[in-house]
């Protein structure tokens, strides 16, 4: 199988679905329509052999329009064939569909995500923030996020006296 | 009985706190709080290399309650920063505290949202290592320095109730 398969396979499952691919340095990249990408994922999985999800990241891209994108590394191991499926979403209302119905790996790779970029996964099962306390208020990694952070929004516990010496 | 004779029968004459103060700085029991790549160094440290008994330092105890001397090795972040802060407050006093390395204190090279800027924002630091890691041999200056800081202390070691 190669990516010439998979992508008429897709096109033949989704016509329309695919916005754009792009190959280069070997790489196949394939932009798909938001709403899309749970059922894109699905038949990845169960027709194509992409049995592996490796990361998802997320992308701010400060544009004006489709601000904000997540991007899946899939590998089918059988084959021997990496794609990666991008998929975009707005500032004004980030919300992805979860894929971890599909990859149950996904679960802390989207938390991840939604705790760094704030992107919401519509149908994710626990979508708590993973690294940062729960309290916090920001997504760090958006790009107007200030490099120290916001002043207070952290806590650190109160500096002991100095004991008498 | 004189002096002389005194010393020949192998007695010397010292004050208590002098003798205390030079037990206390001859164990300096450290707390490895070791966050980052400089626990690494710490180690080495500890081990027959460098060899930290030579100071009466070797017990490395992970217990706050049984250790004097907590070594802040590597970046805290803000979420380990009361962690931190509450293994300190069970260890008890007197106590001392060695910032090991760039990052602990200073922040070092992580200068971002995370990472705290310096562990003396929430703890009372009496020494400061710098290094990317510190050399072992840096580390154990600092503790020689913690040994001076006991020795040159002001505060009684012994502490006698005032007679009614």
């Amino acid at each position: 199988m190669t990516f010439d398969d998979v992508i008429a396979h897709l096109e033949a499952r989704f016509p329309g679905g695919i916005r754009e691919i792009r190959r280069a340095l070997g790489e196949t990249t394939i932009l798909v329509r938001t709403e899309l990408i749970r059922d894109v994922c699905r038949v990845l999985k169960a027709e194509l052999g992409f049995n592996y999800l490796v990361d998802i990241a997320a992308v701010d891209r400060f544009t004006e329009q489709e601000r904000f994108e997540v991007v899946y590394n899939l590998v089918a191991l059988a084959h021997g064939l990496r794609l990666r499926l991008k998929v975009r979403c707005e500032e004004s209302d980030p919300v992805v569909p979860s894929i971890t119905p599909v990859y149950p790996n996904a679960n802390w790779h989207e938390r991840e995500a939604w705790d760094m970029m704030g992107i919401r996964f519509a149908g994710h099962p626990d979508l708590r923030r993973i690294y940062l306390p729960e309290d916090f208020r920001y997504h760090p990694l958006r790009k107007e996020f200030p490099l120290l952070g916001i002043p207070g929004s952290l806590p650190l516990p109160e500096k002991p006296e100095s004991p008498a010496r | 009985m004189s002096l002389e004779q005194a010393l020949r029968q192998g007695f010397f004459t010292t004050r208590l706190e002098a003798l205390a103060r030079w037990a206390m700085s001859n164990s300096v029991f450290p707390m490895p709080m070791g966050l980052a790549c400089c626990a690494i160094e710490m180690m080495a440290m500890a081990g027959p290399r460098y060899d930290v008994a030579r100071f009466g330092s070797e017990v490395f105890r992970f217990s706050p309650r049984q250790s004097d001397c907590m070594i802040v090795a590597g970046w805290c972040t803000y979420k380990m920063a009361h962690a931190i802060r509450r293994i300190w407050d069970q260890m008890p006093e007197p106590k001392w505290c060695i910032a090991m390395g760039a990052c602990a204190s200073t922040g070092g090279m992580h200068r971002c949202y995370g990472v705290v800027q310096g562990a003396d924002q929430f703890l009372p630091v009496d020494v400061y290592v710098p290094g990317c890691p510190p050399r072992p041999d840096a580390v154990l200056h600092a503790i020689l320095e913690i040994q001076r800081k006991i020795r040159e202390r002001t505060e009684p070691v012994f502490a006698f109730p005032e007679k009614e």
